[in-house]
């Protein structure tokens, strides 16, 4: 009896592992450019929850979509070849010069060095590397999702190597919100296929659990892919995935605290967490599968 | 007529009645809240509920309508303790009625306009009702602290096997009466906070703020109130099951001083956030090791007493170790409540001791929604637990007996903890699984809590009906509850 319950559980824990690297392999095209931009115009918005007066004195632009693995693996291919980042135990890693240390409670210093950028052995990395060739390229299936597992250092070299940056936590509000108090990029309420997020039930969840998997950047643009109908969801600026898929890096360096704000939510957050003023944070060099990043010019 | 009178009487004037108009309330404001987040939410259940209640939800009013709901739960809460205490401490008839009538009034204006206000629109003159409730709660802990005084004459003890002062001076009043006032005190750190959050509607969690390097004094007088609040009400009724279990002896006399300065201790430690934040912290660990030691004493205490009674009642002398196990759980409602206070040190106390040794060099490795996952399941879990031990006291007291008294017992305590051990399985996931690989657990997880609150809602569900089918016999156990006198000393 007790034989049998273990094989029971081996085997429902074999189910979840396979549906799991079946989600993985799903491939499904955005019908949003990858490389497009919107433009946000200089002006006040109203900034948080509680809708306080903000102005941004410029105008700028910022990335339709996330960063996908396509495009980091053509940075990577780039950078490396110009010596921007190294490859150090299976790490990318690159020079950041540190921040300004004010002794706050619980905040760690950031020091001058080589900082890890994207670890190349993690199991759901979405980067192949020839070492011969000393090239990257995306796993099938991934080419247009957000890339992940990458750092704040590694959101932000991208960024730096183009010209552009990390959208500041103002920047990235006000081009998922527009100026007025809307809580979602699209509007007033949420529905389940206006993002991708906990118990969304979108195709790739049906594989890989509630949590889900990344979608394509875009993918929530009204139309419907394999079946499953998207309601379109962009910001008023035309971003979209500004809520759910991925938490977004900031380019904010806070006084007193070593976090990075995070904004956005996630695949793996509750409809809640989408809101356009939720705030995340995690230490410069966290990463995971639920976190990536675009960035501002 | 006579008959609707009798009920109301019933319901409203004696304590039992009080105490079960009050778990139906949370029942029934926890069944409906309920399907607005969690499982119930996945299910679709909020939508409906939504549409057939005609909520008003508005998005960036959240965490005001949470702020007003978990006061109102609170308010009901804290008024079945103020029923226990009045009812097992002795005071005057007139101050007893007094003090119930006015913290009946209070909670429920506190829960039914709070609601209100937050979920069905905003009608100020509910908002105004709200507040006129709260008040109401504060008036009355005033009012329970003066009856509680413990320095006239008559409340000296007459029993030297209690804890008692140089001048006789009862230690277990003087418990509830510190425990009291340090209420009223607590109370006053979070009003001022609130009536400046919500008067320009900036309210917020607590949780949400824990990672800002700059808190505000208000900030973190929400923080300390928050804190201390749970701390005082897990107080009191570990207080009325002393009482319930007549704790007394040479652990009494050594509990009842701990529990006195303990409570002094953190209360002013939680206060001392505002000013001295990292100095406060050291405070309050040290009174709260001074309380967890009372309750310790209370358990090991209770613990022989239900050994010894059951075996004294079995009419065995020599007991082996099975027998002295058996009779340990024979009343799985005593047992339980202590078990609890027990358990407790596992799910909230342990997990919360390791968060605080391990901030800076685990837990703030990781993103802050996981942080705020911890502390979300962290006082969940301690109200849940403070919840079942009111729950086994109710039950006795209202003679749950026989074969109903071991299942609901059972129930009670086996389906809680099977939730408590996910829930903290499910809050600590980080230090052994990495986000992306972390579905399975979370499933396993929450369907293992799922089931023991579901099971712990059904023996509630099933203690609230028996009750109430009850109050429709005329001569049902409501009648003997109606007239029973007051057993305070």
């Amino acid at each position: 009896m007790k034989n049998a319950w273990v094989f029971l559980l081996l085997m429902l824990l074999m189910v979840n592992c396979a549906t799991a690297q079946a989600a993985r392999l799903s491939e499904i095209e955005p019908n949003v450019s990858a490389d497009g931009w919107a433009r946000v115009p200089a002006g006040k918005f109203l900034m948080g929850q509680h809708n306080h007066e903000t102005m941004i004195a410029y105008d700028y632009e910022i990335m339709v979509n996330d960063v996908t693995n396509t495009q980091y693996a053509r940075y990577l291919d780039d950078a490396l070849a110009a010596g921007k980042v190294r490859i150090v135990d299976n790490q990318i890693v690159g020079y950041y010069p540190g921040d300004p240390f004010h002794g706050a409670r619980h905040e760690e210093q950031v020091t001058a060095g080589d900082k890890l950028h994207i670890p190349l052995r993690d199991p759901w990395l979405r980067l192949a590397f020839d070492g011969t060739l000393q090239q990257f390229a995306a796993e099938s299936g991934y080419e247009n999702h957000p890339m992940t597992p990458v750092s704040w250092f590694g959101a932000k070299a991208y960024c730096e190597y183009y010209g552009w940056r990390l959208p500041s936590e103002a920047e990235w509000e006000k081009a998922a919100r527009g100026v007025d108090a809307r809580p979602f990029p699209w509007g007033g309420t949420i529905a389940r296929n206006n993002a991708n997020y906990y118990d969304s039930r979108d195709p790739f969840e049906k594989a890989a659990g509630k949590q889900g998997d990344t979608t394509p950047v875009g993918y929530y643009d009204g139309k419907t892919h394999d079946g499953y109908a998207t309601l379109d969801s962009p910001s008023p600026y035309g971003a979209y995935d500004m809520a759910g898929n991925v938490w977004q890096w900031t380019g904010d360096v806070p006084v007193g605290k070593h976090h990075r704000y995070l904004r956005g939510g996630s695949k793996g957050s509750y409809d809640y967490d989408l809101r356009v003023w939720t705030r995340n944070d995690a230490r410069p060099d966290y990463y995971d599968t639920s976190i990536g990043f675009r960035c501002v010019r | 007529m006579q008959s609707l009178t009798d009920r109301f009487n019933y319901l409203f004037r004696s304590t039992q009645g009080r105490v079960l108009v009050a778990i139906a309330m949370i029942a029934l404001t926890t069944a409906v809240f309920s399907t607005l987040s969690g499982p119930m939410a996945e299910w679709g259940i909020k939508d409906l509920s939504v549409r057939f209640l005609g909520m008003k939800l508005v998005e960036a009013e959240r965490e005001g309508r949470i702020v007003l709901l978990y006061h109102s739960i609170a308010m009901a809460v804290i008024a079945i303790e103020v029923y226990f205490i009045t009812a097992t401490v002795w005071m005057k008839d007139s101050q007893r009625v007094t003090i119930n009538t006015a913290v009946t009034f209070g909670y429920l204006f506190t829960l039914v306009f709070g609601l209100w206000f937050g979920y069905w629109g905003h009608n100020w003159i509910f908002h105004g009702l709200y507040l006129f409730g709260l008040a109401l709660m504060f008036f009355s802990g005033i009012l329970l602290t003066v009856a509680l005084w413990p320095f006239r004459r008559e409340h000296l003890v007459k029993d030297r096997a209690y804890a008692h002062g140089p001048n006789g001076v009862d230690q277990e009043r003087l418990a509830f009466f510190t425990m009291a006032i340090a209420t009223l005190g607590s109370v006053i750190v979070g009003a001022i906070p609130g009536s400046f959050f919500g008067n320009g509607f900036e309210s917020f969690l607590a949780e949400d703020v824990i990672r800002e390097p700059e808190k505000t004094g208000l900030q973190l007088a929400v923080i300390g109130h928050l804190h201390i609040m749970l701390v005082l009400i897990a107080v009191a009724i570990m207080l009325v099951v002393a009482r319930w279990l007549d704790f007394k002896g040479i652990l009494h006399k050594i509990a009842m001083p701990l529990t006195i300065w303990g409570t002094i201790t953190i209360t002013l430690g939680a206060w001392l956030v505002v000013p001295f934040e990292t100095m406060a912290h050291n405070i309050i660990y040290a009174g709260s090791s001074l309380v967890m030691l009372a309750a310790l004493f209370l358990v090991i205490y209770g613990f022989r007493k239900l050994v010894g009674d059951r075996l004294a009642e079995q009419g065995i002398t020599q007991a082996g170790f099975g027998q002295k196990l058996r009779a340990l759980l024979h009343d799985p409602l005593k047992f339980g409540a202590l078990w609890q206070m027990v358990y407790m040190n596992f799910t909230t106390s342990g997990p919360g001791i390791f968060m605080a040794i391990t901030l800076d060099k685990v837990i703030r490795k990781w993103p802050a929604r996981e942080e705020r996952i911890i502390l979300t399941g962290h006082w969940h879990m301690l109200s849940a637990i403070i919840a079942t031990i009111i729950l086994f006291y109710f039950a006795d007291q209202v003679g749950l007996r026989g074969k109903a008294r071991q299942l609901f017992g059972w129930v009670i305590l086996v389906g809680s903890d099977l939730a408590f051990a996910a829930v903290d399985v499910f809050e600590l996931k980080r230090l052994f699984i990495g986000e992306a690989a972390q579905q399975p657990l979370v499933d396993w997880t929450l369907l293992f809590a799922d089931i023991g609150l579901g099971a712990v809602m059904l023996a509630l569900a099933a203690l609230m009906v028996w009750r109430w089918v009850d109050l429709f016999k005329r001569n049902g156990h409501w009648k003997k509850d109606a007239t029973a006198p007051e057993v305070a000393r």
